[in-house]
């Protein structure tokens, strides 16, 4: 098999097939994922918007998604799509169709990955940032990540966008679902779809309301910056995307402005940074257990609690692992 | 063999035979001659209302037994006509289908000749689909294959060429692009000087079950059901002995459903039109009368048994209850069956004769007005000509051997079978529940919802895979699969399987071409613009547009489009 | 725990892009056949009916497909499966090919000798149909070795 750097030449050249791999790669993880970030990194200067679409199901995201990416490739874009689905929990299979309704819509005007969350979140959240830096080493941008807005995991990946999009329909992830859910919290855009359907205006009314009284938790903060905009669209017919499209780069334009979009990346690297490290930890402790099972028998037997034996291992792993 | 039994058809226009569903999940094409018989409609009904009914002993039996209510009456839990098969047996419907328009209207006369009235109509998957065959995408490989193309009026007059329309009953198995075939159908009668009121047959017209089961959509469920109720208007108004939807379960059943699914969903769905035409303001005395119902007969004989005695019983009680309906034919559940073509087995194929005889004796204990039995090698491609007779044959020894036609719901009474009845009521009645949950109390509006997050094809995928893993554990067995396999299974090589030529194509690509050639384009544009125009003005009525752009020769394809820059076109969910 | 499965040394799930070809509608044997390989634990790329041989080509591309899986109905596998096989090569792809339909056993044998790596029947079961699949994975065609 050729190797990642061989790979990226490649990808950058625009073979698609070899970027499809080099995406797997970075999937999977370990040793070569880290090789392909480190290749990636001085072609990569994180300047591709980066769009977080999220909502439940059926409320319309991929559909919607399909037609954003044929508004971004006639802007002069080259849009590449991350559609993240849930892994079975009990396989680890996975079945993954966002693909059909974006590329239904799309035609081949973007480069459509979609990826399992393969059960763990850890894996996810590193698996995401790497992707898309690769995307934006092989000239694509703008980037969007779409997730069912159902799971923390979810909802942290699309944390790490510069916009975030939350999607809702009449009837179905209405805007009190979708705040219980705390997916307001991360809205930056706000899309009500099948706005034909009866509901549409009672949840853009309660949209409204819920931003007029700041009772979204944790908005307080947020919306004295920017304040969601709620548009109404169609995705079925196509109709608002062109909107939707504005809407978003409207926000880059306010981060930008305000000096936002480098503390919302500091804070994605931050992050990052801490996904790397706590994945690091998680898997070394991990390892020692398994390696060192008298560590746990004192728990085990009950002559300890768990939180003495954790205090312990942890007090063990740390003066053996000199910071760096 | 009593004699009588085998009297041709002549009492096959009176009413009710008319009403006859349009049958049939995929066409069957030959280009070798299957006997007439087996592909005539209706060509035996052998109604002698004298005759004393007699056992093969001779022990002479009555036309019902039991208690009320009793058949012909509401809620016709037992059946639509008081004597049922004494007075008028089912018909026994074969489906045509035929290469090119000429070859398929050489058939048409030939069933005309033998004293058959009806005309079934396939049409090829490109004519299904919207698409021309001259597209490059979608047709090649595909055109006259699995039955007639028809781009242009063009086609649809060689398809009637000859033939009287205000004597024929014709049937056309067309749910996407229905709303031209129909309009073709009209333009063919309005040039041969054919009164519109005096057109009588079915267009299935069911796109409610194409989002959940069939998947021959073309554009999304809201507009394609304005669709539905325009040319429910227009039957109503200008050809009142036309039935235009033919409210099919026999499709979702194929795609995996449970009987149980099958009912409940296609009883929806027959709601469904009803609440749509009724908000188009329609009355429903003026429709419900000319819809009618295509069941799937499967394997499991008592319960198919049970799901149409309780389909006319819950369609007559909601019709009168819940839509208010008070004429009598709007009250009854008319219905044509096929077997379960699913259930045929490519291992041992010739034990799917056995399969098929016993589903087509549900279908007549259960009721039927007219049936179409499976031939026993579909699981391995087109029917050959001895298949399709013996499927013939098969329903012909169930109407005039079994005596099972000499009694009105001979198992009515039956505990298991009235347990049954109650029981598939009861699981369709959930599934009504539900319905109504998703559409804040109408059905029309649940039924959208669930077509758009997924519930119809979820719940078909739930019970496909569910059957699939029943089957590959061994805790259902199917003979000839998982249990009293054969190790020379009678597998075929593919030496006598039919296969189509390519000759129909080019011949259809050459006429399409000609067709294209000779029209005036300035009159194609304004009539497709015409068309453009009455779709954004929800207020018109497609149909007469459509029938002046066919009439200019625009093609199905360009209609097709011109709808589709409107309507858009539908991609279905990933529902897995 | 939760960590990369490079870490623990696990393989990727196999990826297969399903598909069918033409303008028939049947899919109850390929929804069947995507949960099946779901339960086999492999991940699959659903793109259903209707698709050509463009949008199954770029599927398998970007999606690095270890397996494209066809479902054929309408008796076209003759025309279809030479014109999938051209476009895969002509793409630069040498993913094996798995067809799922009604096909007879003598086409079966022309059918390979295009190349197409296994032919499933209705009816198989969902041990036969992940075999066929991880036998294409590690056959001639499939890298799947080489991968991780």
């Amino acid at each position: 098999m050729p190797q990642p750097g061989e790979l990226l030449e490649r990808s950058i050249a625009g073979e698609r097939r070899a970027l499809g791999r080099l995406l797997s790669l970075v999937e999977h993880g370990g040793a070569p994922a880290d090789e392909i970030v480190e290749l990636v990194h001085s072609r990569a200067p994180a300047e591709a918007p980066v769009i977080g679409i999220t909502g439940a199901p059926g409320t319309g995201k991929s559909t919607l998604v399909g037609h954003l990416a044929v508004e971004m490739a006639g802007t002069g874009g080259r849009p590449a799509v991350l559609a993240v689905d849930p892994s079975s929990p009990l396989t680890g299979g996975a079945i993954l169709g966002d693909r059909i309704r974006m590329d239904g819509v799309a035609a081949g005007r973007a480069f459509i990955r979609s990826m399992a969350t393969r059960g763990h979140a850890g894996g996810l959240a590193l698996a995401v940032p790497a992707a898309l830096r690769l995307f934006e080493a092989c000239g694509y941008g703008p980037l969007v990540v779409e997730t069912v807005g159902v799971g923390q995991v979810e909802v942290d990946v699309t944390r790490t966008a510069d916009t975030t999009v939350v999607m809702m329909a009449p009837g179905m992830g209405d805007a009190v679902q979708a705040n219980k859910a705390g997916l307001l919290e991360v809205a930056d855009v706000i899309v009500v779809n099948k706005a034909d359907r009866p509901g549409a205006d009672d949840t853009r009314r309660d949209l409204e309301h819920m931003l007029d009284l700041g009772r979204i938790t944790g908005l307080a903060g947020a919306a004295q910056h920017w304040r969601p905009e709620i548009i109404m669209t169609t995705a079925a017919a196509g109709d608002g995307a062109d909107r939707v499209h504005e809407a978003i780069r409207a926000h880059r334009a306010h981060l930008a402005e305000t000096g936002r979009l480098q503390a919302r990346r500091q804070a994605r690297i931050r992050q990052e940074v801490l996904d790397r490290v706590t994945q690091h930890l998680g898997a070394t402790a991990s390892q020692y257990l398994s390696t060192q099972p008298a560590a746990l028998r004192e728990a085990l037997e009950g002559h300890s609690t768990p939180a003495a034996t954790s205090a312990k291992i942890i007090e063990h792993l740390l003066s053996n692992q000199p910071p760096g | 063999m009593q004699a009588a039994h085998c009297e041709p058809a002549r009492r096959l226009h009176n009413g009710s035979m008319e009403s006859e569903p349009a049958g049939g999940s995929r066409p069957f094409t030959t280009t070798s001659g299957v006997p007439a018989d087996a592909r005539a409609i209706g060509s035996h009904d052998a109604a002698v209302a004298a005759r004393p009914f007699t056992t093969m002993s001779g022990v002479p039996v009555d036309a019902v037994y039991g208690d009320g209510p009793l058949p012909g009456e509401f809620p016709y839990t037992r059946g639509i006509y008081p004597e049922m098969y004494r007075s008028r047996l089912w018909t026994m419907r074969m489906f045509a289908g035929f290469g090119t328009a000429v070859d398929t209207n050489g058939r048409f006369k030939e069933i005309l000749r033998h004293g058959g009235t009806g005309l079934s109509t396939a049409f090829d998957m490109p004519t299904l689909m919207g698409r021309d065959s001259d597209d490059e995408v979608w047709s090649a490989g595909e055109v006259g294959r699995a039955g007639v193309a028809v781009d242009t009026l063009a086609d649809m007059e060689d398809l009637f060429a000859g033939i009287d329309l205000a004597s024929a009953s014709t049937s056309m198995t067309i749910n996407g692009p229905a709303i031209v075939a129909l309009a073709q159908y009209v333009a063919v009668a309005d040039k041969a000087g054919v009164d519109r009121s005096r057109l009588s047959g079915t267009i299935q017209n069911d796109i409610l079950k194409e989002y959940q089961a069939q998947k021959e959509y073309i554009f999304p469920p809201r507009p394609s059901m304005r669709i539905v109720t325009d040319m429910m208007r227009f039957t109503a108004e200008q050809m009142p002995r036309w039935h235009p939807v033919s409210i099919s379960g026999y499709h979702i059943r194929e795609a995996g459903a449970t009987a149980a699914q099958e009912l409940g969903f296609t009883l929806a769905n027959g709601f469904a039109y009803v609440e749509a035409a009724r908000a188009a303001g329609l009355d429903v005395d003026d429709f419900a009368g000319r819809l009618s119902f295509f069941f799937n007969s499967h394997s499991d004989f008592f319960e198919e048994v049970g799901k149409y005695r309780s389909a006319r019983r819950i369609w007559a009680t909601w019709m009168r209850d819940r839509y208010g309906a008070t004429a009598e034919r709007s009250l009854m559940c008319r219905f044509h069956t096929q077997t379960a073509g699913v259930s045929l087995t490519a291992q041992q194929p010739e034990i799917n004769i056995a399969r098929v005889a016993l589903q087509a004796l549900a279908g007549a204990l259960g009721g039927t007005q007219s049936l179409h039995t499976d031939a026993y090698d579909e699981a391995l491609a087109l029917p050959t000509e001895k298949a399709a007779r013996i499927a013939l044959r098969t329903q012909q020894i169930v109407a005039h051997e079994t005596g099972a036609a000499n009694v009105a719901d001979p198992l009515g009474g039956s505990a298991y079978v009235e347990w049954m009845t109650d029981e598939m009521e009861r699981r369709a009645t959930e599934i009504f529940d539900h319905l109504l949950e998703l559409g804040g109390g109408s059905i029309l509006a649940g039924v959208y919802e669930g077509i758009d997050n997924g519930y119809f094809v979820g719940q078909i995928a739930d019970s496909a895979y569910r059957f699939e893993r029943e089957v590959n554990d061994g805790t259902r067995i199917i003979v000839g699969v998982n249990a009293f396999t054969e190790s020379d299974d009678g597998h075929q090589d593919g030496a006598d399987l039919l296969r189509i030529e390519q000759d129909t194509e080019d011949f259809q690509l050459k006429r399409l071409a000609a067709v294209k050639q000779a029209r005036d384009g300035e009159a194609v544009n304004r009539s497709l613009g015409a068309v453009r125009q009455a779709a954004e003005d929800t207020g018109a009525n497609l149909v007469p547009p459509i029938i002046e752009a066919v009439n200019a020769y625009a093609t199905e394809g360009e209609i097709c489009d011109a709808l589709a820059g409107v309507f858009g076109r539908y991609t279905e969910p990933a529902i897995v | 725990m939760t960590q990369p499965a490079a870490a623990t040394g696990d393989p990727a799930p196999i990826r297969v892009v399903l598909a069918k070809l033409g303008l028939d509608g049947h899919d109850r044997g390929l929804k069947v056949v995507a949960r099946m390989l779901r339960d086999a634990g492999m991940e699959v790329i659903y793109l259903g009916l209707r698709q050509t041989t463009g949008t199954v080509v770029a599927a398998a591309e970007q999606e690095d497909a270890d397996v494209v899986g066809l479902s054929m109905h309408n008796a076209g596998h003759l025309a279809l499966a030479p014109r999938i096989m051209r476009a895969l090569t002509d793409a630069g792809l040498g993913v094996p090919v798995v067809i799922g339909g009604i096909v007879p056993e003598a086409d079966v044998r022309t059918l390979k000798e295009m190349g197409i790596s296994a032919v499933l029947h209705p009816g198989a079961s969902a041990v036969e149909v992940a075999e066929a699949v991880r036998d294409a994975v590690s056959g001639p065609l499939g890298d799947r070795p080489a991968r991780c």
